[in-house]
């Protein structure tokens, strides 16, 4: 990508943006949302019970959404690879409770695992070809795909593995709406890793390097942050979400298998579209907004069985991009031509 | 000048490589190089609007599923004759990619590539839906089969014709149009190229050229369209094929379609590899070897030869 945003087109878009900024559609939207799931959850069980379930599955396409703006932000391409990553790093955890440990244990030593996966990814196979060809880092992680997806049925097997949830089978009631306590600890779990992961970029110098190299490398560069290793560090990071999204995945899924983060992953990419690609708040919302309205269509409307809840969902996702191209929470590049 | 005869010198001695391989071949061998055509020809296609007008797309299974559709309900419904329904399939594809050009003119980059995967994802699950008409999961049989010949000679005469009318339509006033749209919209326009007709033009020929691959991809099946046989993976070969053949240019699309064509099978044969597993560890090695090596495909490896040939 050779055009660049330029200084004085961002001021000029940012004055044009506080111009319209006294009526802000994107928030009142969402406050409009907030309101009306309130509502309709006070008024109807069926509706509360839905929204809860929408809201842990929008989770975990949260969190894997914010994998791939993550990568997006630092290497500007789509890691196709980010759900059979997570899928691997899911068997790892697969093998580590096999092996005997508790399920936490293997949770956090998957963790580790998954970092280091993503950042030996980023060394050994994106950075060679990093500023040469952006077609070419995607094939690779195409690639990557079809060789993880191939290694794992090899050596796991395809057939359906069968892994503990860390969550028991409670359910609570809350003021008469049963809500799964499986459902609670996949939103609690990916909230506090989506604010951990915040407060890293936000307070530590770590962070502040990544968020420079991600922005402007060379500017970055030349006040001495090592752009190449803060790049392997998003990657590594990112594949830690994609694992996290995929250990809470599981358990909802109720089973294993070497396909299980393909629909994840399609979800997952239909959030972070939705709410602008280079937007974290934006995969996040984007996450959760789709995991509740397709449980709330699912619910009410007959025609969009399950067959094409998928297409139906990339329908919504096209009328979206059609009326704002650059997603809910995206800015509109300027470039310089 | 060398240059150029050396190019015709060499589609000569492929065409004539082509044309006499049957004759040395096993009936089998001869269906399995019938798919190197098929997907000679939707790698043809995606390389249109990929490589030359810079729209990338991941959705090419999808329009090759509409062409096989076509093919396959046309043949079931009113037996039409084969040939005549991939014609039937490059207008219906051309009219689809028309349609999805048009969205297609307010998205770019990332965007646009995300929803042409949606398109790749949607389109296999409506026969699904709508199983009365298309078959549901079990597909729909067309009315007559063909011989690997019949797909061969069929197949790779399609593909010449393709051939001659993508480099007609791409060395013209088109290519140009196409080429300046990519390297830069705003200087395109300013130079008073309409940028809504040509780019939306790119996506219809571009799909139409997938549709008649889809269509003799139905046709190679047996003759069954079937909703697994256009999954993602099929259009992620064809970007894969696009990409190993580097994009932009025509002439590496040989060794693209050949790549993920043949490859899969080929690897099958090797023992230590034998499953389904291992070929996919082994094709998707491969893919990423061949692109940390050759980032820029085939036709950038054999630009830098023609260049040391005759500097």
């Amino acid at each position: 990508m050779a055009a660049a945003e330029t200084r004085t087109g961002t001021q000029l878009r940012n004055g044009a943006a506080s111009l319209r900024g006294l009526v802000r559609p994107i928030p009142l939207l969402l406050a409009g949302a907030v309101v009306f799931l309130a509502l309709g959850s006070t008024f109807s069980t069926i509706f509360a019970q839905q929204t809860v379930a929408g809201l842990a599955q929008g989770a975990v396409y949260s969190s894997l959404a914010l994998a791939l703006v993550l990568i997006y932000r630092a290497t500007e391409v789509i890691n196709f690879a980010q759900g059979e990553m997570a899928m691997a790093t899911t068997y790892v955890a697969y093998q580590l409770i096999l092996w005997g440990l508790p399920y936490w244990g293997a949770f956090f030593v998957t963790l580790a695992v998954a970092f280091v996966f993503g950042t030996v990814v980023q060394l050994a196979l994106i950075r060679p070809v990093q500023h040469k060809s952006v077609i070419a880092i995607v094939i690779i992680t195409v690639g990557l795909f079809i060789l993880i997806d191939g290694l794992v049925a090899w050596k796991w097997g395809a057939d359906i593995k069968f892994m503990p949830s860390p969550f028991g089978q409670t359910v609570y009631h809350v003021g008469g709406v049963p809500v799964a306590q499986e459902d609670l600890g996949t939103l609690l779990v990916v909230v506090i890793s989506v604010v951990l992961l915040w407060g890293l970029f936000r307070f530590t110098k770590l962070g502040l390097g990544m968020r420079a190299a991600a922005l402007r490398p060379d500017a970055a560069r030349l006040v001495g942050v090592r752009v190449d290793r803060m790049l392997a560090v998003g990657w590594g990071l990112a594949a830690v979400l994609g694992a996290v999204a995929g250990l809470m995945a599981e358990p909802a899924a109720f089973v294993l298998q070497p396909s299980f983060m393909q629909p994840i992953l399609l979800y997952a990419f239909s959030a972070a579209v939705l709410g602008g690609l280079e937007s974290p708040i934006g995969a996040v919302v984007g996450g959760l907004a789709l995991g509740v309205f397709l449980n709330l269509v699912g619910q009410y409307v007959p025609f969009v069985t399950s067959e094409i809840r998928l297409p139906f969902a990339f329908l919504v996702l096209l009328v979206v991009l059609l009326i704002k191209p650059s997603g809910l929470f995206g800015r509109a590049r300027v470039r310089r031509v | 000048m060398r240059v150029h005869a050396f190019r015709l010198g060499t589609i000569a001695v492929v065409a004539a490589v082509i044309a006499l391989l049957p004759f040395g071949l096993s009936n089998y061998h001869v269906g399995l190089f019938a798919q190197v055509a098929v997907f000679f020809i939707a790698v043809l296609g995606l390389n249109i609007l990929t490589g030359y007008s810079g729209q990338i797309s991941i959705g090419h299974g999808a329009f090759m599923a509409i062409g096989g559709y076509t093919t396959a309900v046309m043949s079931r419904d009113h037996d039409t004759n084969l040939v005549l329904t991939m014609l039937m399939a490059f207008v219906v594809c051309f009219a689809f990619g028309l349609v999805v050009g048009l969205p297609a003119l307010r998205l770019s980059g990332v965007y646009l590539a995300l929803v042409t995967f949606a398109l790749a994802v949607s389109v296999p699950q409506i026969p699904l839906k709508f199983s009365k008409f298309l078959g549901g999961s079990n597909g729909v049989q067309s009315a007559r089969t063909v011989s690997n010949l019949w797909l061969y000679g069929v197949g790779w005469t399609a593909a010449a014709i393709l051939f001659v009318l993508a480099w007609l339509l791409l060395r013209g006033r088109l290519g140009r149009a196409l080429r300046s749209i990519r390297d830069s919209e705003v200087a395109a326009v300013s130079s008073g190229v309409e940028l809504p007709v040509y780019k939306t033009f790119a996506f219809g020929i571009s799909a139409a050229y997938a549709g008649v691959a889809g269509s003799l991809f139905v046709l190679a099946t047996n003759g069954f369209a079937q909703p697994n046989e256009f999954g993602i993976l099929l259009s992620l070969e064809l970007l894969i094929g696009a990409a190993v053949a580097g994009l932009g240019s025509l002439w590496g699309v040989l060794a693209g379609a050949a790549f993920v064509a043949l490859l899969p099978t080929i690897s099958k044969d090797v023992p230590v590899v034998g499953s389904q597993h291992g070929q996919d560890v082994v094709f998707g090695l491969l893919v990423i070897l061949v692109m940390l090596l050759l980032p820029t495909g085939f036709a950038g490896l054999l630009g830098r030869a023609l260049r040391g040939r005759s500097p």
